[in-house]
């Protein structure tokens, strides 16, 4: 349709006609693209403040030691440390991590190194499929299968909320992440790298783990680190499966509190804005938000490495 | 037994310059190794296969057409359904969609054929790897304090949508990255070509390069947009209401939507919720397995044609 209308306009032989209006109108346009892009600016620079005003006036009432360093979460007692919601994130993830690291890094090497270019085509949209799954989804999977699954069979007695099936079960929407990120980073490796490993003799799995995984290891530290800051954020599956009664170095198989479920449960709950307990939402909040930033920009620093070696 | 000790022998062996030839254990090795690798990759697709028999057994006693028709229901659960969420839902999507794509566009045609590499503009770059991945809990608490509460006059409170500009807002690195991407798969020369012509820089991209990238853009629009349908912890934040007696019919009115529906079907006792619960995820899934087959097949074709 805009194709024809210009072929016409340049019949008629007036392409200089407006060039004023023209340019007036590139102008205009380069000025809304360029809104359009700022807007990534405005989104942080809004999660900073809000989450910031909020914590500030949080920590006005509760001394950032005390959230820092004490082991009782129990916002009704006025007891505000942190710690048991981050041990509940820590260990859910810490599970999630030893399920997608090496299923997620032995699929990216099958992907790379041995899958049949067709078959490679359809398995990696599939495991798209499975990051695409919500996490709600997971969360009933992870409370009404996996948790009676380990009842019946070999955890007797297990909770009916627990780390462990959580864990489980967000290591399996992770894999896609840890696997396309490591299986871009191990394609990238140069293909004179894998010869050279042959033509000494290395067979497929030597030159797979011993040259190509080590040439990639930048990008894979890259896709673990992606992994935990997925984990460490996710909302659902935890506020499901693994309960919402803080728990300060409990097991796996006990119920445990995560921070984003602790702010699931309280904006679900009767309490009043302003009050000290909305605030700790926020306070928690911020202390997530810090933590995958953290884990995101090493992410983003260990990728722009690999790609600067080769 | 053999085979073992000769594995050991052989790990001991790589620090010194000691040649191996025992090809039998080490081809034995591979073979092994090529199986592991090859059920590694297979696992997510067994979860994912399991996950869905298991829904569809849970949910099959309550999946009917009366379901995707009915409010919920305490009284009678057995008679109750979905229609308030879906329709919910189907808002939030559609003003997700109107609000996201432009401004997801806009950007990435900003950064990919406009922006010069300038300080402000790397920051631009960072920033929108960075947006992809924080929480969406997160997000979930900047919609509180901007729409719901500042923007209340405007966005009134916790409307749908407040909801969807906040779901907007997390989507919308998904869609710059795709878009920016689709974009810079563009050769060079199809932009030289245009500007041979007399054609401005806008023209050249209105005419060829925004339908050239047109594939490959709506592939990251539709993952994105279906992330957008299953999310449940943003909206929770936000004020989605999980329960209410009419159906949403305007921007401003208040929503339920199909995931948080779920998880409050989840969060109760009963065997019936638990059932309901099901039916609601088989909705779901049946939704984004058609969305992510469609972005599958679309970025295939764009793959095999250029």
């Amino acid at each position: 349709m805009a194709v024809e209308t210009q072929g016409a306009r340049s019949r008629e032989g007036d392409w200089h006609r407006n060039s004023r209006a023209r340019q007036a109108r590139e102008r205009i346009i380069k000025f809304l693209l360029t809104a359009c892009a700022y807007v990534s600016i405005f989104t942080t620079i809004g999660i900073v403040v809000v989450l910031f005003e909020e914590t500030l006036r949080f920590f006005l009432d509760v001394s950032i030691v005390e959230f820092l360093t004490t082991t009782r979460w129990a916002p009704q007692q006025g007891d505000f440390g942190v710690l048991p919601l981050v041990y509940g994130t820590l260990m859910a993830t810490f599970i999630a991590i030893a399920v997608a690291l090496p299923v997620g890094l032995l699929t990216a090497i099958y992907l790379s190194e041995y899958a049949p270019k067709r078959l490679r085509r359809w398995l990696k949209p599939a495991l798209e499929i499975l990051a695409g799954v919500p996490t709600v989804v997971y969360g009933y999977f992870a409370l009404t299968f996996i948790t009676p699954f380990f009842r019946d069979s070999v955890l007797p007695g297990i909770g009916s909320f627990n780390a462990l099936a959580a864990g489980l079960i967000m290591g399996v929407m992770i894999i896609p992440t840890v696997a396309s990120v490591s299986e871009d980073a191990i394609y990238a490796v140069p293909r004179s790298l894998r010869e050279g490993a042959y033509a000494l003799g290395a067979t497929k799995r030597e030159t797979a783990t011993k040259i190509v995984v080590p040439a990639a290891l930048s990008g894979i530290v890259a896709a673990v680190i992606l992994g935990i800051s997925r984990a460490i954020g996710e909302t659902m599956i935890v506020t499901i499966a693994m309960g919402s009664q803080p728990n300060f170095g409990g097991s796996p198989t006990e119920s445990m509190q995560a921070m984003t479920a602790y702010i699931v449960q309280v904006v679900g709950g009767e309490t009043p804005r302003g009050s000290i307990t909305f605030e700790s939402i926020f306070a928690v909040g911020s202390a997530l938000f810090l933590m995958t930033l953290a884990l995101n920009l090493a992410s983003y620093w260990f990728v722009r490495r690999f790609r600067e070696i080769y | 037994m053999a085979q073992g000790t000769q594995v050991k022998k052989r790990g001991e062996g790589t620090e010194g310059p000691q040649f191996k030839a025992n090809m039998s254990a080490r081809y034995g090795l591979d073979r092994v190794f090529s199986v592991v690798v090859t059920l590694a990759a297979l696992v997510g697709i067994v979860v994912l296969a399991v996950l869905l028999v298991d829904v569809t057994r849970d949910g099959s006693s309550m999946l009917s057409a009366n379901f995707l028709t009915s409010f919920p229901s305490q009284i009678f659960p057995e008679n109750g359904g979905i229609y308030p969420a879906l329709v919910g839902s189907l808002w939030l999507l559609g003003l997700t969609f109107l609000i996201s794509v432009p401004l997801g566009l806009g950007a990435a045609v900003y950064l990919e054929e406009y922006a010069e590499d300038t300080r402000i503009n790397r920051l631009i770059e960072i920033n929108i790897s960075n947006l992809a991945g924080v929480p969406s809990i997160i997000y979930g608490l900047l919609g509180l304090g901007i729409f719901v509460q500042l923007l209340a006059p405007i966005t009134g409170g916790g409307s749908v949508l407040s909801g969807a500009l906040t779901l907007s807002l997390l989507i919308l690195p998904v869609i710059i990255v795709a878009t920016r991407e689709a974009l810079r798969a563009i050769p060079r020369a199809i932009r030289e070509g245009g500007y041979a012509l007399g054609a401005t820089k806008w023209e050249v991209i209105r005419s060829h390069l925004l339908p050239m990238a047109l594939p490959g853009a709506l592939t990251g629009m539709i993952l994105a947009l279906s992330r957008a349908i299953g999310e449940a912890a943003p909206l929770l934040v936000v004020g989605v209401a999980l329960y209410q007696t009419y159906a949403t019919s305007g921007p401003l009115d208040g929503y339920m939507a199909l995931p948080t529906q779920i998880y409050d079907w989840i969060s109760r006792p009963q065997q019936i919720f638990q059932d309901s619960a099901a039916a609601g995820i088989v909705v779901v899934m049946v939704v984004l397995l058609v969305a992510n087959s469609v972005a599958i097949l679309l970025r295939n074709r764009f793959q095999r044609s250029s």
